[in-house]
């Protein structure tokens, strides 16, 4: 995975920033920088043609959402929480939630989310089913509303201001459906009505993204006759017909087959780069869209445990700071134990947990090199040497404990 | 929930910014739109304009046989047209075109709304729509517009036949009165219809399976049309009885008690304004309440009301239909902005 448009932030920096949260210092906004429109007293004093005043207040000193029944009696100091609870966000954030929880009854979907997404980014909500993907995703475009915690999307809470949010947010259910009656092109024109889009900017739009997705063939014939993979790819063209800025993908690879997740993945992976699109996309399937994400967070039983970009995530939780390698070469792997021992910086060799054909070496540094020069000069043909922690699956095995990887209902 | 999620925006945007972010068309005209192509395009509606058609052109025909083989004696008999709609020939066994209608329309209503919410939510269609820049209820709101709109152009081809036919057939050309009492019969028919089809509405935001909702559905409709004109006097009967060895009035008190349990049911209350539109003759629809009203009631000396008159006496049940129609709406529009989007 390139870094090129890693951005600046990491994993670390946001697990400091959430303890730093609740500073009592940081709940002093400047009262001041708020946009006028934002304070209900304040109505008669906007100036309605005023384009500039949007963009020179930062979105996120917003205030929150309206008191829930339960919160109105202390409804100030709660206004004054979400403005603390935002004091952290940066400015190109696209995506932002702050201590974000929703709970069913005694069930909690949601745990005190913060997640921050920033502008241009990629981001991977990784988790099992049932983890509150979906309910996270729903509380993002205004369609659930939280139980409590703050939520912004490009600056706007979204139970309060759902629709500037849907105009300029695609989004791809899990499960995603057309009408199958409509022929794949209508299904399209029907959600650029829906937008506003006049009949003659649709169909140009149409016809090109009908053109990306490779549906051109398909798109006069009816929805009901769409295979899986091609309904995913024509539900990722009805997501770009508002020609949106974020894109919010909710298990975009389910149901498909390998070949049409690979064609689907490099399908995304055109899209995005090409319109500098914001991503976030929920996955439980980590190997798949590893590739995809350039920051992946890992999310189980409604909580975040840990989010950054994956080689940081590989490296950083290492206590150690040991590098494991996963060896094997032809014949008895009893032959690489005296070799690999005997390089600098190894400090335990040991069989392989599921593959007896391997072993592992664990060492302080990176020994790949070392190793497979000494199996070289020793005349032990190497077939196998792989760098442990690379892999999605391993990580996500480190990072969530067992018990709430099968989180079951 | 998600009450407040979809509602109007709050009031704090600016105006102008507020202006920009509606849907230029309007979200619920778009769906409602094509709703209604949907619907016209459906095989339910061709199958279903066939039943009306025939169910109406049937009763219509016989009468309008009768009505012209004996056509010296009927002549000069007031709002003759109107016979086509409400007297039955007995070649037919007495049934009338707006008996026939009064049957079939609730079936009407039910199978446009059945599915309405509940088929986008099997479809995986839900998420998607309402993941456009549109309020909730516009959702409802453009489906049950879709399904008025296509019932009435439904009733509307029904009556026009009839009239037509009716004109061919009988050589008379109906009076401006006669065409009103026709027209507001549509109306009224359409309201009624539209009660079902809120009621059909309410069942597919309830109920997950379309094909339950519509068993549900046409399981209320039969049971209304069957049992509800027995199940509701037993029910006045229990509270008012009716003692043969009491007075007049409370014989009369115990009847006029079934006749107002008889309109809850929204088949009593149309039956009425039926009754009352197209039979300019009908002075009353209650029943009577005490004796001295009954006694005036048979001095009376016939005559005919004008359409306004009519109206004036089923007033209170067009209002009650109304109501019930808003009420079935109300509560399948709260319950499905309350309701999660995820199936």
């Amino acid at each position: 995975m390139t870094d090129e448009r890693t951005p600046p932030s990491d994993g670390r920096r946001g697990r400091s920033r959430r303890r730093s949260r609740v500073r009592p210092g940081t709940s002093a906004r400047p009262v001041s920088g708020r946009h006028p429109s934002d304070d209900p007293t304040a109505i008669g004093a906007v100036e309605p043609g005023d384009p500039g005043a949007e963009r020179t207040v930062r979105p996120w000193e917003v205030e929150a959402a309206a008191p829930t029944a339960e919160d109105r009696p202390r409804g100030r100091r709660r206004r004054r929480s979400v403005a603390s609870l935002l004091a952290d966000v940066p400015e190109d954030t696209v995506i932002a939630t702050r201590r974000l929880t929703k709970e069913y009854g005694q069930f909690t979907a949601v745990d005190s989310l913060d997640l921050t997404i920033r502008a241009g980014e990629v981001f991977g909500l990784l988790g099992p089913n049932g983890a509150g993907k979906t309910t996270t995703v729903l509380m993002l475009l205004g369609l659930t509303e939280p139980t409590r915690g703050v939520v912004r999307v490009l600056g706007l809470d979204p139970t309060r201001e759902p629709l500037a949010i849907k105009r300029r947010v695609g989004y791809l259910p899990d499960h995603v459906g057309f009408y199958g009656a409509m022929t794949g092109r209508e299904n399209l024109r029907y959600t650029a009505k829906l937008n506003g889009l006049t009949r003659r900017e649709s169909d140009a739009r149409i016809d090109l993204l009908l053109h990306e997705v490779r549906l051109e063939e398909a798109a006069d014939k009816r929805a009901d006759t769409y295979s899986r993979g091609m309904s995913q790819r024509l539900g990722i063209a009805d997501a770009l017909v508002k020609d949106p800025s974020v894109l919010i993908l909710d298990e975009p690879t389910i149901a498909i087959d390998p070949a049409g997740v690979e064609e689907l993945l490099a399908l995304l992976r055109r899209l995005v780069r090409e319109r500098n699109l914001t991503v976030l996309l929920s996955s439980h399937l980590l190997g798949q869209v590893q590739s995809l994400c350039d920051r992946v967070g890992f999310f189980a039983a409604g909580r975040l445990i840990a989010s950054g970009p994956l080689e940081e995530l590989a490296r950083g939780t290492d206590a150690m700071q040991s590098v494991e390698l996963e060896v094997g070469v032809d014949g008895d792997p009893a032959g690489i134990d005296a070799i690999a021992a005997a390089i600098a910086g190894v400090q335990s060799v040991r069989p392989h947990e599921r593959d007896e054909h391997l072993r592992v070496v664990t060492a302080s540094t990176d020994v790949a090199g070392p190793l497979a020069t000494a199996l070289a000069n020793a005349g032990v043909p190497l077939v196998h040497l792989r760098r442990r922690g690379s892999d999605l699956l391993e990580l996500y095995r480190r990072y969530v404990p067992e018990g709430l990887d099968v989180h079951i209902r | 929930m998600s009450t407040s999620a979809d509602l109007p925006r709050s009031d704090t945007a600016p105006r102008s910014a507020r202006r920009s972010e509606r849907p230029p068309s309007g979200g619920w005209r778009t769906i409602a739109l094509k709703e209604f192509a949907d619907h016209v395009a459906s095989v339910r509606f061709l199958v279903l304009l066939v039943v009306i058609v025939v169910a109406a052109i049937i009763p219509m025909y016989f009468i309008s046989t009768d009505i012209s083989g004996s056509a010296p004696q009927l002549s000069g008999q007031p709002a003759l047209f109107l016979a086509l709609f409400v007297v039955g020939s007995q070649s037919v066994g007495g049934v009338t075109t707006v008996a026939f209608a009064a049957l079939l329309v609730p079936l009407v209503g039910i199978a446009f709304g059945f599915d309405g919410i509940n088929s986008e939510r099997t479809q995986g269609t839900l998420s998607r729509l309402l993941a456009q820049p549109i309020h909730r209820d516009d959702v409802v709101n453009g489906k049950f517009a879709a399904g008025i709109a296509v019932i009435s152009v439904m009733l509307a081809a029904l009556v026009i036949l009839v009239c037509g036919l009716g004109i061919v057939r009988l050589g008379i050309i109906p009076t401006p009165e006669e065409l009103a009492r026709v027209l507001s019969w549509w109306l009224a028919t359409i309201l009624y219809a539209s009660f079902w089809l809120a009621f059909a509405l309410l069942l597919s935001v309830i109920i997950r399976g379309a094909a339950s909702a519509a068993l549900v559905g046409f399981g209320s409709w039969l049971g209304l049309i069957l049992f509800g004109q027995f199940l509701l006097p037993l029910a006045a009967s229990a509270l008012f009885p009716s003692n043969t060895a009491g007075t007049a009035n409370d014989y009369f008190a115990s009847t006029s008690a079934q006749a107002i349990f008889l309109r809850i049911s929204p088949a009593t209350l149309y039956q009425d304004i039926v009754t009352a539109l197209m039979n300019p003759t009908t002075k009353s629809v209650l029943g009577v309440g005490n004796l001295g009203q009954y006694v005036s009631a048979q001095e009376q000396i016939p005559s005919l009301l004008t359409l306004d008159q009519s109206i004036l006496i089923v007033w209170p049940q067009i209002v009650a239909l109304v109501a019930l129609t808003v009420a079935m709406f109300a509560l399948a529009y709260v319950l499905f902005l309350r309701q999660e989007v995820r199936a």
